[in-house]
């Protein structure tokens, strides 16, 4: 079987210095993900789509193997035990998710199928009751479709206009010009924690200060953000926040809405069916149940909930601040190998990145590069990322996107580079 | 490496570094469609003059990867001067060969160089790059078809 023997250490010696530089390992942090052994066109998988998706450490396959041989039962129904262990195990994974993200309180954790559906439910619930004809809802320029989109499709409904925060060329907000944005027609505020296309990490708590002076709620797209970032949504005082589970090493199809208990408990459902009603009756009005489950229309992806708990657990392994530093040091080695290309081009330079870095290399099409890279195993992402308007601003169809994860190391970004010759050996053979 | 030169082959390199009837719009040209790939964002426009049912001129326009871009001008280059007929059979033919649908193959279809496109075959994510400027062009030429028929 080919792959990586990281017992023999033969690498270089940035990683060798990480090894004595942290005190829990992140070198081998590797180890726990069973996917980056697999072997991609013969040669040991270096993955950097991280934030496409996220590989699953082997506890979090195991928790939804355990769930699934031995708790599986319908939740919040049964009487019998399998349906009280599965009970407890979903309920268990929203307190983790309250803890992770400091949360007040578990009933302001809402389980969704992700970041988008969060958003979207946020768009069609709060926002269809508070935005009225005329009123105003800002996002910024450099969101993912899914904080554009769905905030359109209400505009459109609700008659009401779209605002967008400018980028500047380097890949940042011009929050200054905020302040002129709000005023007392505005009705939410939505933008991304960090971009997914360019690595922005945005000063998200002085956006939040801001729109909060004049009382306009906030929701945070964190999708880029809680699995490389702390987040303390007290600390923060957001109205919403909201993550993907797949993004931050759990399964795919589970996601966070966080939202203040005072704004939760005002929303109207966003699905009606079961577990999320009290009483329902044709002859008396049916009566919706608490919050969260209110939000919780029928049988949810219970696996994918344990399983979000069971990455949430894996990740506290860890500190958030530790796995930063690690990203960071990739993101700092990484700029500046990429930078020593003369025909290379970073796409986004802000002062504050998270572990993310789009690039344009000569006239080379990144579908070219990303289908070279891939026959060395490399895993990259090109493409538009899901951020048309973004792309759009900076006058590019597509990058290329390299983006890193806690156990990325530095020999994957030397196995980056020297992809990187390949697709200038055959594009650019003198 | 070795498989990588299949897909990328000179010819390829070739028409994407210096495509033909590129950001040309050829004299009277008479057809026009574009499309694009949504999952990538390639875009092309094809410009075709058709005189008695022949393909008297040809040029495109628009953006794409290596692929995307050498097929269309390796299409163009061989679908001047053909009837509009011929063309339709090379794009059946055509996409026949790349999507491994053969019910449209024929003998009297000849590839000669665009049998270089073959390559893309074993990239199975990278398919569409080649076939969509051939979707195009069979849609620049159905539109007449289409506009005689409402006429």
């Amino acid at each position: 079987m080919a792959y990586v023997n990281f017992k023999d250490k033969h690498y270089h010696h940035p990683d060798e210095a990480m090894i004595h530089s942290t005190t829990v390992d992140l070198m081998y942090v590797k180890r726990d993900f069973p996917i980056l052994y697999k072997p991609v066109h013969n040669q040991p998988l270096v993955y950097l789509d991280n934030a496409a998706t996220t590989q699953k450490p082997q506890s979090v396959i195991k928790a939804l193997y355990s769930y699934y041989t031995s708790k599986n039962a319908n939740i919040h129904r049964g009487v019998h035990s399998l349906s009280e262990q599965s009970t407890l195990a979903y309920e268990s994974a929203r307190e983790k998710v309250r803890q992770f993200i400091n949360a007040r309180d578990a009933k302001e954790i809402v389980f969704v199928k992700g970041a988008t559906e969060a958003i979207n439910l946020v768009a069609q619930t709060f926002g269809k009751l508070a935005v009225k004809k005329g009123d105003e809802i800002i996002v910024s320029e450099l969101e993912h479709h899914s904080n554009i989109v769905p905030w359109q499709i209400l505009c459109e409904q609700n008659e009401a206009i779209l605002r967008v925060i400018p980028m500047s060329d380097s890949g940042e907000l011009q929050i200054e010009q905020l302040d002129a944005m709000l005023n007392e027609r505005t009705k939410l505020l939505a933008v991304s924690h960090v971009s997914n296309a360019i690595g922005t990490i945005n000063p998200i708590k002085r956006i939040i200060q801001k729109a909060n002076q004049v009382g306009v709620p906030v929701l945070i797209d964190g999708a880029q953000a809680t699995a490389h970032l702390g987040v303390d949504v007290q600390a923060l005082d957001c109205d919403f926040y909201v993550f993907s589970g797949h993004k931050m090493y759990a399964p795919t199809g589970i996601g966070v809405l966080y939202a203040k208990k005072k704004i939760l408990e005002t929303m109207p459902p966003y699905q009606g069916g079961g577990d999320m009603i009290t009483r329902v009756s044709f002859k008396s009005k049916t009566v919706y149940n608490q919050i969260p489950h209110k939000f919780e229309a029928g049988t949810p992806n219970i696996g994918g909930a344990i399983g979000l708990g069971a990455a949430i657990d894996y990740l506290s392994k860890f500190e958030m601040n530790q796995i930063s530093a690690h990203e960071n040091q990739l993101l700092e080695y990484a700029t500046n190998a990429l930078q020593q290309i003369p025909e290379l081009q970073i796409i986004g330079t802000a002062e504050h990145k998270a572990g993310i870095i789009s690039f344009v290399l000569d006239d080379i099409h990144p579908h070219d590069i990303g289908t070279i890279l891939d026959q060395s195993g490399i895993a990259v992402r090109a493409g538009h990322h899901c951020a048309m308007p973004l792309m759009e601003r900076l006058g590019i169809n597509a990058t290329t996107r390299v983006s890193f994860g806690l156990y990325n190391t530095f020999t994957d970004i030397d196995r980056l580079l020297s992809g990187l010759q390949n697709v200038l050996r055959i594009f650019k053979p003198n | 490496m070795n498989e990588l030169s299949e897909l990328y082959e000179e010819i390829i390199l070739d028409h994407n570094k210096n495509p033909r009837y590129f950001n040309n719009i050829p004299e009277g040209s008479n057809r026009t469609a574009e499309g694009d790939n949504p999952l990538c964002g390639d875009h092309y426009t094809i410009h075709l003059t058709v005189e008695n049912g022949i393909v008297e001129g040809v040029g495109f326009e628009g953006s794409g990867c290596a692929i995307s871009k050498a097929s269309a001008s390796l299409m163009l280059e061989s679908v001047l001067g053909k009837t509009e007929m011929e063309a339709t059979e090379l794009f059946k033919g055509l996409h026949g060969m790349l999507t491994g649908d053969r019910s449209h193959e024929s003998d009297s279809v000849e590839f000669g160089k665009l049998e270089v496109l073959n390559g893309v075959c074993k990239y199975p994510m990278r398919i569409k790059c080649a076939t969509l400027a051939w979707h195009v062009l069979n849609a620049a030429l159905k539109n007449t078809e289409q506009a005689v028929t409402t006429e």
